[in-house]
């Protein structure tokens, strides 16, 4: 009895871990130092030029429409899927809520509000798609999004015979785009770190969240109890194609036009910035904020190396180093953290597509 | 009278036949050992018991009443637990968030609604689990990944204890566990066992059988052969009744 008590306490004592100790954990952290030690090299190398308030805004600028892609791209990674479409579902949305406004005179508030719903509709729709296929169809998640970043892209070209819509209200362009909240922070970013802060909270306060990660962890698992897997991976998606569609409207209104030609690359530099940031390809593992943070470097790195008069090509190499590196750390750490578990590693899948180790069994 | 019954199951896999009109009986309040050699049919029994699995044959009775389990949701409403030997964990998240999959505490409220949930409740709800049980469970808030075999065992044995109102089958429990770890969960058997829960354990253990059953069911070639109360029945009885020796000196 005794000793059940004492278990008890013992156990009920166990401090929750604190912030900074969990912070620690994740590959955020020392995400975060390399970042903090790019800030310092640059500042040092271009002391009148780097570290101004005009070169940090520019570049939490550049990268608050990446982070907002990066929260429904954190999710779905999380649950060891992948969404390649979000920059062609940005593209459709943005063109969408274009259409949307200028059919509207492409003035005036109701204008703006009309075409952000329909541009935030159109990626949910899109999303819906890509989750009924993953969870539904069982296609993997690969190929389902390479069709419809394909698709995508497609029908926006489709819609607007491939030219680009300039008619945006301009009180959009004016408050979202360029306007500042207060001083020299931008409208702009306060909306991404409000997402990324909703984001931040649906993933890890509520019961939504935590499915997310058991999905990942192990769907098996989930289903024994009861969880509906396919539900859960529906909304994952969803959410994806939502945040796909906010950051069409913001790229809208930051760019004054649509960009159908500009985002081939976009998915692909998220996806980085997600795993940089120390979310685990294999699922059940990772956070919005290391998101945020693994987004930010490829940022830096390219307003660095344009002011110390670096080729800005080379961010692109360094970029794909820190990924390549970001997912070796991964591996390692899951090798060490699941070592004599008696567990053989789980097969390296992504989307569904087994990339290394033998398919499981059963 | 049994909680659990089961009379003539049949369930053919192609040219297999897993089960061959097999009966199998779980009582309140015991622990029930179900053994037999491998293919004797033993997991599809305990997979059909917890809606697992569907039979092609036979009658499933719940408290006297016919069932129907035609889906693991079915059997858990019955109060009806299984721990299978993969132990369905989700190996990134911590003992709280394993013990409480599918059934997290929500807050009150607005908040509640909005899908928030009670951590501190689900914590302390937790600690009784585990020390009621004897669990060696060492810490709330690390992934069960890292934990050693023995822990996870505890942790998926208590989850379906936590559950569990009526039966709680246990599918190999103690294959992978060392010596201590053994000892550990089938001293937690027994604690669910005294709660008045019918616990069903697949062991190919004999001793283990012994030391901790109520009561010995016997299959082989996919029907139950003999029923022994443990205390009256040998190592010996046990391991001819498995492999048919006894049958054949019988004959």
């Amino acid at each position: 009895m005794s000793a059940q008590t004492a278990l008890a306490h013992e156990l009920l004592d166990t401090p929750r871990m604190s912030v900074w100790r969990r912070l620690s954990r994740v590959q955020a952290a020392q995400i975060v130092i390399v970042l903090v030690v790019l800030c310092v090299i640059f500042s040092i190398m271009a002391p009148d030029a780097f570290p101004t308030v005009f070169n940090l805004r520019s570049i939490i600028l550049n990268t608050s429409i990446f982070a907002v892609l990066g929260v429904g791209a954190t999710l779905v990674i999380i649950t060891a899927g992948i969404d390649l479409s979000i920059g062609s579902v940005l593209v459709f949305s943005s063109v969408i809520g274009a259409q949307v406004m200028g059919a509207m005179g492409a003035q005036g508030w109701g204008a703006a509000l009309a075409g952000t719903i329909a541009s935030i509709a159109a990626g949910a729709v899109w999303g819906l798609i890509n989750g009924l296929l993953v969870a539904k169809a069982k296609v993997p998640a690969f190929i389902v999004t390479l069709g419809t970043l394909g698709a995508a892209l497609g029908l926006a070209q489709v819609i607007t015979g491939g030219i680009d819509l300039y008619e945006i209200p301009t009180v959009l362009v004016d408050t979202v785009g360029f306007g500042n909240v207060f001083a020299e922070v931008p409208t702009l970013t306060v909306i991404a770190a409000a997402i990324c802060v909703l984001g931040g909270i649906l993933l890890h306060k509520t019961r939504f969240g935590l499915y997310t990660y058991a999905v990942g962890s192990n769907p098996e698992a989930c289903r024994r109890v009861g969880i509906n897997v396919d539900r859960q991976l529906i909304g994952v998606y969803v959410i994806s194609g939502t945040t796909a569609g906010i950051a069409g409207i913001l790229s809208v209104a930051y760019f004054q036009q649509t960009t159908i030609g500009g985002n081939s690359m976009t998915a692909l530099t998220v996806i980085a910035g997600v795993v940089i940031g120390g979310t685990s390809l294999f699922g059940g593992i990772g956070t919005i904020f290391g998101t945020v943070i693994g987004l930010l470097i490829p940022v830096m790195l390219q307003a660095g190396f344009i002011i110390i008069g670096v080729q800005a090509y080379w961010q692109g190499v360094v970029v794909g180093m820190f990924l390549i590196g970001a997912v070796y750390l991964d591996g390692v750490r899951r090798a060490r953290a699941f070592k004599g578990s008696g567990k053989k590693s789980k097969p390296l899948q992504v989307g569904g597509l087994t990339l290394r180790g033998k398919e499981k069994e059963g | 009278m049994a909680i659990l019954e089961a009379r003539g199951i049949v369930r053919t896999y192609g040219q297999v036949v897993a089960l061959d009109e097999a009966d199998f009986t779980v009582e309140a309040g015991e622990v029930t050992a179900l053994i037999g050699d491998n293919g004797a049919g033993k997991s599809t029994m305990i997979k059909i018991l917890s809606g697992t699995e569907q039979p092609e044959g036979g009658t499933i009775l719940f408290k006297g009443k016919e069932v129907k389990l035609s889906k693991p949701a079915d059997a858990r409403n019955l109060g009806i637990e299984t721990v299978f030997q993969d132990l369905a964990l989700c190996p990134h998240l911590d003992a709280v968030n394993n013990l409480y999959l599918g059934r997290e505490v929500k807050r009150k409220g607005l908040l509640g609604a909005l899908g928030f949930m009670n951590r501190k409740e689900m914590k302390e709800g937790s600690v009784g689990a585990f020390s009621e049980l004897g669990a060696t469970v060492r810490t709330l808030t690390e992934p069960v990944g890292s934990m050693s075999g023995g822990q996870k065992q505890s942790i998926a044995v208590a989850r379906s204890a936590s559950w569990a109102n009526e039966i709680i089958f246990l599918d190999e429990p103690t294959a992978a566990l060392g010596v201590v770890q053994t000892k550990n969960v089938l001293e937690m058997v027994k604690r669910v066992r005294d709660r008045g829960i019918g616990v069903v354990f697949i062991s190919h253990s004999m001793p283990e059988v012994l030391q901790v059953s109520d009561r010995v069911q016997v299959m082989r070639r996919g029907r139950r052969v003999a029923v022994y109360k443990t205390s009256e029945t040998s190592l010996e009885e046990l391991v001819g009744t498995m492999t048919g020796a006894l049958d054949e000196e019988v004959a």
